[in-house]
């Protein structure tokens, strides 16, 4: 392994300080950053250890109504808080169908925001990647890639960012707040993750030494508590990354939809709000047809590559499957099997 | 209470109830403790790390390493490349036997496949040499990758699995499909799939002058050791292996790999002991794997859905450098009583490591596809499947006429189905659906696995004190051998198993044998029960000579050995106990070798093979194409049960191997570079808890009087066959949708709803 320097900042101001540095990285809980370094993926200088940063674990309620969640908070932690859990029912779903429980007791929710893309070519230091290696070219343009974008992607990178927590985050328009070298702001989540372009290797909007304290939730994202699923596509039962995922969330008045809000996982390079879905969906009855209208919505410019066709249409019958969950009610527990085609409790309609 | 015969006019009997308990793992408690020390565990004074850098091309040749930047990195003691190695007493290219396979242990600056070992950096710490390797910054001169099952020209390998023939046909194929009534002729291909055993591959080598001190986990001491002493040019007793527990093996640790023997060399290099453990990834090259099949069956059978024909060809890869062939179409060898079988293999070359046995090797790939083709046929004729499977059983083995030395199948199929409630299964597919809308489907699989057996020997000593040893260098992969083993040792003695002493897993002790073929308990067992007879004979002839003895003048009539005592046949007032019986003998101990081998004879008569029939519930999202598998039970009929609870862990393993096979199990090869992308278990799919259902399995009685003497068969690895079939059989009862390519994937489930 190649040596690096290990330093364990007291502060945020110091962390900022020392991970600006070039060279210099995060580490939470390492359980994507250390796998990375082990494969000779991230060589790294200096790891600027967070993980003993005060301040950072806690999850609040803000006067305004929102939900402030530590970036050192655990995945696991925040999907097992029930207060959390029924009022964004979704987001928990989410975490409990990510990873194994071990990892996500020692995954943090700013290092599950920033993990890496799972494309095998990213990991395979063999092989070309303009995300490792800008301008080396792209070995999944033409290779193995199954498991590629389909929307967002372009001719240097088609590799999709893995997140499931980020998919109902998104939906529910989450903030990000960062600590920087010129002090603290704040983006929204949506415009954390960069689509590739021609530079795939400027992932986020973060710059040097930006360090995520925390993801807000606004108010109105506990008015979709009462209809909130996420649903996941995987090729096991439990333990994969999302082949495909979505998050939907209605807001339900007099039997139509006063608001939508549907957003996917696995397609693209950051968690991909569909708005376009959302706008046919105002108004309307939660009818099959509607759903089928979002899910074309949503999918209108998705491309795909060799391989890969099947996500879009795979796409399409998970955004209706999870429009018509989160209408028929989230379910008073989250499922044994959370965001599962086979959780099906809840009144799940099917053909 | 089982009588064990070693012949069928014994001398003397043993009496012991050993064998038949489900004992629990006598190995448990320290596995669960982190006491049982596995190879790596081991850290000799002084030794050093070494890490393999490996070939990031699969085809073509090093033209330089920076050997000088390695060894300027902190704590780098040595680099071992093509120039600078210790040399070896043979060429490795050399096969000496046909269980030597060709290695890369750097004689050459040629790259003949992904992840090939192209040099060797050692240091004092696991990081160091790890950074050492990367340094080396490898340059190629690369040449294109042959990928894939039409990489280029095929051709008939003259034998494939372990000597088996290429091609055999008995009765008139293309005559049995014309007179068809119905013909079934479909192509399935199965993946390329590594063992991924959970412990990696790994070796700790000390050298101390020319004696040789390893720490391995090995399914072939003896098989080992052998290479060992060839490779490196010193006689087999300077040699010591200890293989006392392996993390799995699964075929991948049986022979003599390049890896270890890099590790050997390495110590040699640096005349310090040193250790080499693979990386993960590292196993997706030179550890061998199941190599990816196209399979095209063809079958026939008339009006009644009786089966006319069966043809079975498969094509597979083995490496542009050596030979090994999976023999997937001779599953079709023994199940369905065809009167016209002709089974054929052809192959091509790729830039791979060379493929190796990996748990049940021909008949798990096979399998898959015959069982599928079965039941498409069985669809066909309107025929539920088991009926099908039924009216062409076979009463005797198909291919070569013989009865079956025992075939308790029908049993299986019959107590199978009944469990598992069958008979309520609609003939026709997407029928069924659960409460929630999702799509159910049932499916079945036949079962077998051929009942083989090998060589080994035992020593069985009878101690002062009344005490047994059983000394044989059996291996423990994880099936339970220290217990199973030692159940037979104890009954072959005719002591309680806290009795005796049951010494296995390293090298200076008699040879077992390899651990592989599923005959490990049965060839090992056969051993420990003909030592134990021989030692018995010798402690009866102690006593029955001595007229002191009240067993004296017994000779003829035979003693029968129970609980610590001989006991006269014909008159059991009298008795005396062993520890009696050496005191006035005045020897420490008596002591006696025994072996365990096939009997040809009785090879030659029969046909024997393990059999079973397994079932499978599987659920599909009809929109999504997701699917899992919700039941399965497996009825088998394998013999003697030595160990119930053992065998029962043995027979889950291989249906949850066979469901992974149906759904999950892919390693997927870049098709230009031919590297393995997925070379980690994140991504290489097996299955999780949430895959696997609650699994039933049933223990089906069978007798057999002429496998060997303790009637065993094995149950390795047929719990793989079948299982998988019947998982893929019941994706299609519940879809409707044929899936012939393996792993299901959901893409090909994603049908109109
Ligand atoms: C086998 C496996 C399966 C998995 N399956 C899933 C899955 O199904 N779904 C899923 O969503 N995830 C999955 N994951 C990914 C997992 O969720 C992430 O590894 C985890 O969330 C990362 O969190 P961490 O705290 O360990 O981050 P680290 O590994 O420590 O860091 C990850 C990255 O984030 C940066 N970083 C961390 N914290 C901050 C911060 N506060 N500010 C700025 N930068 C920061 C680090 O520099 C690094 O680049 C899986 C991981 C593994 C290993
Ligand atoms: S898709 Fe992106 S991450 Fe994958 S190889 Fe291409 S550039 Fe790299």
């Amino acid at each position: 392994m190649k040596p690096f320097d290990y330093v364990r900042p007291a502060t945020v101001t110091e962390a900022v300080a020392a991970a600006a540095q070039p060279g210099a990285v995060y580490l939470a809980a390492g359980t994507n950053l250390l796998d990375l370094m082990k494969g000779g993926v991230s060589r790294p200088d200096r790891l600027v250890d967070v993980t003993h940063l005060d301040g950072l674990d806690a999850i609040e309620t803000l006067a305004d109504g929102s939900l402030r969640i530590g970036a050192l908070v655990s995945n696991a932690d925040l999907a097992h808080d029930a207060e959390f859990a029924r009022s964004y029912p979704a987001v928990a779903e989410a975490l409990l169908s990510g990873a194994s429980a071990q990892l996500r007791n020692a995954a943090t929710v700013g290092g599950n925001l920033l993990q890496r893309t799972r494309c095998a070519y990213f990991y395979d230091s063999v092989s070309r990647c303009n995300k490792r290696e800008a301008g080396s070219g792209c070995d999944a343009r033409d290779g193995e890639n199954r498991g590629h974008a389909v929307l967002g992607w372009s001719e240097s990178c088609i590799a999709t960012h893995p997140s499931d927590f980020c998919v109902p985050l998104v939906a529910l328009d989450a903030v990000v707040e960062i600590e920087g070298r010129n002090g603290r702001r704040e983006i929204e989540l949506d415009a954390l993750h960069r689509l590739p372009g021609n530079t795939p290797e400027r992932e986020s909007a973060l710059e040097p030494g930006d360090l995520i304290v925390a993801v807000r939730l606004p108010p109105a994202a506990r008015g979709f508590s009462a209809h909130a699923r996420y649903l996941k596509v995987r090729e096991r039962t439990s333990y994969a990354f999302a082949v495909v995922s979505a998050a939907a969330a209605l807001r339900i008045e007099n039997g139509r939809i006063a608001e939508a809000r549907l957003a996917l996982g696995g397609v693209a390079a950051k968690p991909w709000r569909a708005r376009a879905a959302e706008d046919v969906l105002r108004g309307v009855a939660p009818t099959a047809d509607a759903f089928q209208e979002a899910a074309w919505r949503a999918l209108t410019d998705a491309k795909p590559s060799s391989d890969n066709a099947f996500k879009i249409e795979l796409a399409r019958r998970i955004v209706v499957r999870a429009l018509t969950l989160a209408a028929a009610g989230t379910p008073a527990r989250i499922p044994a099997l959370p965001a599962s085609p086979f959780a099906s409790t809840s009144g799940a309609i099917h053909a | 209470m089982p009588e064990l015969n070693l012949t069928s006019a014994p001398a003397h009997l043993r009496h012991g109830s050993n064998i038949g308990q489900p004992l629990t793992r006598r190995d448990g408690i320290l596995k669960v403790k982190g006491q049982a020390t596995y190879a790596a565990d081991n850290h000799p004074p002084g030794m050093l790390f070494a890490v393999m850098a490996v070939s990031g091309i699969a085809h073509g040749r090093v033209t330089s390493l920076d050997v000088a930047a390695a060894k300027r990195h902190p704590g780098v003691v040595d680099v071992m490349t093509p120039d600078h190695k210790p040399a070896l007493a043979i060429d490795p290219e050399i096969k000496t036997n046909p269980f030597v396979f060709r290695m890369e242990v750097l004689q050459s600056n040629e790259v003949r496949y992904a992840n090939q070992p192209i040099a060797v950096v050692i240091a004092e710490t696991l990081e160091a040499a790890t950074e050492g390797a990367a340094l080396l910054a490898p340059r190629y001169e690369p040449l294109p990758a042959l990928v894939g099952l039409d990489a280029g020209e095929s051709f008939v390998p003259p034998v494939v699995g372990v000597g088996n023939p290429t091609e055999l046909h008995r009765g008139d194929v293309e005559a049995g499909l014309a007179s068809a009534e119905k013909q079934i002729d479909a192509i399935y291909e199965t993946p390329p799939q590594y063992h991924n055993a959970m412990e990696p591959h790994a070796i700790v080598a000390s050298w101390d002058g020319d004696r040789l001190q390893i720490d391995m986990p090995t399914q072939g001491l003896m098989l080992s050791l052998a290479r060992i002493a060839e490779l490196f040019g010193i006689a087999h007793d300077k040699i010591h292996i200890r293989s006392p527990f392996l993390g799995g093996g699964f075929g991948s640790k049986g022979l003599m790999a390049g890896p270890p023997t890099l590790g050997i060399m390495a110590a040699k290099l640096v005349g310090r002991p040193v250790k080499l453990v693979l990386r993960r990834e590292q196993m997706y090259g030179p550890v061998g794997h199941r190599a990816p099949t196209r399979q095209r069956l063809r079958i026939g059978a008339d009006g009644e859905g009786r089966l006319t024909a069966l043809d079975h060809h498969a094509r597979t890869v083995s490496s542009t450098f050596d030979d090994f062939y999976e023999p997937a179409a001779d599953a079709s060898h023994t199940l369905y009583a065809a009167p016209a079988i002709r089974t054929s293999h052809d192959a091509v070359r790729v830039n791979t490591g060379t493929p190796l046995f990996m748990r049940a090797p021909g008949e798990a790939t096979g399998s898959i596809a015959l069982e599928s083709a079965i039941d498409e046929m069985a669809w066909a004729c309107g025929i539920d499947p088991l009926a099908f499977r039924l009216k062409n059983y076979a009463e005797v083995e198909p291919m070569t006429g013989r009865p079956f030395s025992s075939k308790a199948l029908r049993a299986c199929y019959a107590q199978g189905a009944a469990r598992f409630g069958w008979a309520k299964r609609p003939l026709q597919p997407r029928q069924m659906r659960d409460d929630a809308g999702l799509l159910v489907g049932w499916g079945m699989g036949t079962a077998t696995f051929p009942a083989l057996m090998f060589q080994a020997e035992a020593r069985a000593a009878i101690r002062r004190d009344g005490s047994g040893v059983m000394e044989i260098g059996a291996h423990d992969m994880g099936q339970g051998a220290w217990t199973a083993l030692a159940q037979i040792a104890a009954d072959a003695v005719g002591l309680d198993i806290d009795r005796v002493e049951f010494k296995a897993g390293t090298s200076d002790l008699p040879d077992a044998g390899i651990a592989g073929g599923s005959a490990h308990t049965a060839t090992a067992g056969a051993a420990i029960h003909s030592a134990g007879a021989a030692v018995i004979a010798k402690l009866a002839d102690l006593a029955t000579k001595d007229e002191r003895s009240p067993l004296f003048g017994a000779g003829n009539a035979g003693v029968i050995a129970r609980d610590g005592r001989l006991i006269r046949r014909d008159d059991e007032s009298r008795s005396e106990s062993y520890a009696e019986i050496l005191a006035r003998a005045g020897v420490a101990e008596v002591e006696a070798r025994g072996t365990g081998a096939p009997n040809p004879a009785a090879m030659e008569e029969y046909a024997m093979h393990a059999h079973g029939a397994v079932f499978a519930e599987v659920k599909v999202d009809p929109e999504l194409g997701q699917a899992r598998v919700t039941r399965m039970v497996g009825a088998f009929a394998a013999g003697r049960i030595v160990n119930p609870h053992l065998v029962k862990s043995q027979l889950f393993g291989g249906m949850i191997w066979g469901l992974s096979f149906a759904l999950h199990e892919e390693a997927i090869t870049d098709r230009r570079s031919g590297r393995i992308m997925n070379a980690n278990l994140g991504e290489y799919h097996i299955p999780v808890n949430a895959d696997v259902p609650p699994l039933d399995v049933i223990t089906v009685e069978e007798h057999d009087p002429h496998v060997n003497a303790l009637g065993i068969k094995g149950v390795g690895e047929i719990g793989i066959t079948g299982s998988a079939g019947a998982v893929a059989n019941a994706v299609w009862h519940a879809t409707g949708v044929r899936v012939r390519r393996f792993p299901i994937r959901i893409e090909e489930l994603l049908t109109q709803p």
